[in-house]
């Protein structure tokens, strides 16, 4: 650690999370090694670390004897601030070294909201933030994570996009670097090799053209580009890489527990839903390996807790069978498990009184929208019965509240749908006066309402958004119908879902409002205090463009979308046909149903989807 | 009752791990060690530790002090190799043992404070301060349990002493740990307020053993 550094630590919040050091933090000898690799999270070190993805990869890279992966995080503004006044460069918390030392720079991107923080990370290590600025190999930028699956407005600023999982595929760049950097290539001719390899994107490639309206005339690839990228997946997740030795955060995260993934993809196709479609096909990992897995990485860590992650929990095969598994190993030591993404259709209260043995949590359901019509129209498959059902059991066990999970501004959603919602928890309020056990401490009905934000690689992608000022409406309809004081409404602020619906669906142009807002102090927009709308309206305005043009236009099916050159293994006629069907309310069954031929099963070589 | 005591050191990197995470630290280390120990009651069971004076962030110390209750028969001898592998860098557990004198009666903790001066020691600052702590009061603002403050810490000082090196001043003190708390800081803040021609660029703090008010070393 310098001096600087040890004068700075003492002055700033939370200085832990600026060290490193931490337990199982791996070390290497920069001089041993052929590729240095930054993996930078755009966000503070509480959020970066509790990202599973980042700790599947760091594990994974650093397995590999010729590359050094560390860790880079965002500082909050007090330590920016401090940095910047000692002229302190980002730098990586095992080694200390300047970013600016490593060959590769890789960020993970999981919200559009921190697209400002890679600007900022990158201008506090000193390296151009333009890609044509950077020359030769040194300090490539790369990135992944779910915005890259459109990651155009970042293509100024990105030299190299890893589409999907990364555990096959950024071995394979790391590897290619490492040769390229042997036989001293340049910076293209690196690029334009990577380009080769399944799953990479490399912008620069691209030409994108437009037309007079300011729709995309024509995407073209030059040199090693493909039409389109497809992503790439982890066939067998039994045999895939996780980290069962991973750091433990000496100071408190966000997700400060251990974390072990099910299964991958969903079987069921909300059509909202960009994990659900992106993250296609479904691939389970096996009861055995999941068990050996958890007690592995809870000796490990030390950690008395530990959650399973997946889209839809409730929808594992042997989710019955492994946590009785876990709970043998966990009751004994004090260590509580829990589930979340229960649905309410396939809910056991059974299973979640025996969760609740060492420690008793919450109960949330997210219905998504407030009546049957507008649900079958999402294809979300759960029925007002499914849910008071599982309120009603949930309540006779002695739970005296609920959380319910709602979005406003869906394709089709008209007043009632919205009054649906209050409906609804009125409904759940009645259930718990009829069914509970415990009436003494009264009941708390949480109701929170998202903005819907149309994604791309959905069946929603060419939806307009809701304008701010309706979906504030919508708000004030739903305040106005939920007065019961068993009933407390939450709702999330139009301002930062309209700026996701513009960036998540936008194209290269944007990149200059990007730095634009950057220049004009936007960093940490993902935080409340730090946000500031005015800001980026006044950003879009001096760059001449209307960021309306992305967030509330409708657009149709021969339009060519900026992310036209990216696919996820979903025909974009499957994600065409189940936009129809939502327009006449019409469900899809799931994949277990019956198979719906959306494509993604053509991304598995030797198993089949579901297996 | 205490059941078990160990001793431990927190230096380098680990000087910034806020009193509250190092609990959670040692809870998980004794989990990863395979350690039994006693567990707390109630909605959110975890390993029993209690630290004594709790230090602040950004201080050294070789002398600290964790109480905890083994539910284990490993012999205690072995306790710190185990704890060790499963701690992170810079907290270093040195002895375990049976029993303890209870918190209450650790009264005085030797520190060495280091002062480091950019511009080089100005002339004549150990002589300075060799005066201004030499005075029979030496009342500074300082924060106390109703905020900030007027208090005299001249009482809570046991010892001081100064070494003029190049670039830096080592102070060697013994202060009182408890009734009246004298810390570390308050010695610099005192500097600041009172003779800030003397005041360091930065200064940093080492805690060195804790003793009872027999000056025994506290166990």
């Amino acid at each position: 650690m310098t001096d600087k550094l040890k004068r700075i630590l003492p002055l700033v919040q939370k200085p832990a999370r600026y060290t490193g050091g931490e337990y199982n933090q791996i070390v290497k000898n920069k001089d041993e090694v052929d590729v240095r690799f930054a993996f930078c999270f755009p966000d503070t070190y509480e959020i970066g670390m509790s990202n599973l993805g980042m700790r599947i990869l760091y594990g994974l890279l650093n397995e590999l004897p010729n590359v050094w992966c560390e860790r880079v995080f965002a500082p909050w503004i007090d330590m920016e601030q401090q940095m910047r006044d000692n002229d302190i460069p980002l730098y990586a918390l095992e080694s200390g070294d300047p970013v600016k030392d490593f060959d590769i720079i890789a960020f993970s991107i999981g919200y559009e909201m921190a697209y400002t923080n890679i600007l900022n990370m990158l201008d506090l290590a000193g390296i151009p933030l333009h890609a044509s600025d950077r020359h030769g190999l040194k300090n490539m930028v790369m990135a992944g994570g779910t915005c890259t699956y459109n990651a155009e407005p970042l293509a100024d600023f990105i030299d190299l996009v890893f589409l999907g999982e990364g555990e096959e595929l950024d071995v394979e760049v790391c590897q290619l670097y490492a040769e390229a950097k042997k036989a001293g290539l340049s910076k293209e001719q690196f690029l334009i090799e990577a380009a080769k390899i399944e799953g990479v994107y490399v912008p620069s490639l691209y030409d994108v053209s437009y037309n007079d309206d300011g729709t995309i005339k024509a995407i073209t690839p030059r040199e090693t580009a493909k039409m389109p990228c497809v992503k790439r997946i982890i066939e067998d997740m039994d045999k895939a890489y996780f980290p069962t030795k991973t750091i433990v955060p000496s100071t408190e995260i966000v997700h400060d527990r251990t974390t072990l993934e099910v299964f991958r993809g969903c079987i069921r196709g909300c059509r909202f839903c960009q994990a659900g479609y992106a993250y296609r096909p479904v691939r389970s990992k096996s009861k055995d390996v999941l068990v050996k897995q958890a007690t592995e990485a809870l000796s490990d860590s030390g950690y008395q807790e530990i959650t399973l992650s997946s889209l839809s929990t409730s929808d594992y095969r042997h989710l019955e069978p492994l946590c009785d598994d876990l709970l043998d190993f966990c009751i004994p030591r004090s260590t509580s498990l829990s589930l979340p993404s229960l649905r309410a259709d396939n809910f056991s209260m059974e299973l979640m009184k025996r969760l609740q043995k060492v420690r008793k949590s919450g109960l949330t359901f997210a219905p998504e929208a407030g009546t049957q019509r507008l649900r079958d129209a999402i294809n979300k498959n759960v029925t007002e019965e499914d849910l008071l059902t599982s309120c009603a059991t949930a309540f006779s066990g002695g739970w005296n509240g609920v959380k319910l999970y709602f979005m406003i501004g869906l394709p089709t959603e008209t007043d009632e749908d919205v009054l649906g919602i209050a409906d609804l928890a009125y409904k759940v309020l009645a259930t718990w006066k009829r069914t509970a056990s415990v009436k003494n401490r009264g009941v708390t009905i949480t109701v929170s309402t998202s903005c819907f934000v149309p994604k791309p690689h959905t069946p929603f992608q060419w939806e307009a958004q809701n304008t701010m000022d309706e979906f504030k409406r919508k708000q004030q309809l739903l305040k106005d119908a939920m007065k019961a004081k068993a009933i407390n409404y939450n709702w999330h602020d139009p301002d930062t879902s309209y700026l996701e619906a513009v960036f998540a669906r936008g194209d290269r142009r944007l990149g200059a409002v990007i730095e634009q807002a950057w220049r004009d102090g936007a960093k940490m927009d993902g935080w409340g205090d730090c946000f500031s709308l005015e800001r980026w309206l006044g950003a879009f305005e001096k760059c001449g463009i209307d960021p309306d043009f992305y967030a509330l236009r409708e657009r149709s099916r021969d339009e060519i979308l900026p992310w036209s050159m990216v696919s996820v293994g979903v025909d974009t006629d499957y994600m065409w046909s189940e936009r129809e069907q939502a327009y006449k309310s019409v469900i899809t069954p799931d994949c277990r149903v019956q198979c719906m031929g959306c494509g993604a099963n053509c991304l598995l070589k030797e198993k089949n989807c579901d297996d | 009752m205490i059941e078990q005591r160990l001793r431990f050191s927190k230096t380098g990197r680990a000087i910034y791990i806020s009193h509250l995470d190092l609990m959670r630290t040692f809870q998980r280390a004794f989990m990863r060690a395979g350690i039994k120990v006693k567990h707390t009651e109630g909605y959110n069971p975890h390993a029993y530790v209690s630290v004594a004076l709790p230090l602040s962030v950004g201080v050294s110390s070789h002398c600290e002090i964790l109480d905890f209750g083994l539910r284990d028969d490993i012999p205690l001898e072995q306790l710190p190799e185990l704890m060790n592998k499963a701690l992170p860098e810079g907290i270093t557990v040195t002895s375990a043992y049976n029993g303890g004198q209870k918190v209450g009666k650790l009264k005085y903790v030797k520190c060495e404070i280091t002062m480091e001066y950019d511009n080089g020691v100005p002339a004549g600052t150990s002589a300075a301060l060799d005066e201004l702590f030499a005075a029979n009061e030496l009342v500074i603002e300082k924060k106390t349990k109703k905020g900030m403050g007027m208090s005299d810490i001249k009482e809570g000082i046991k010892r001081i002493s100064f070494e003029e090196h190049s670039g830096f001043v080592t102070v060697s003190c013994v202060l009182s740990a408890q009734n009246p708390a004298v810390s570390p800081d308050n010695i610099v803040s005192a500097i600041k307020q009172k003779a800030p021609e003397y005041a360091p660029d930065f200064a940093s703090a080492l805690r060195i053993e804790t003793f009872d008010e027999n000056m025994e070393i506290f166990r």
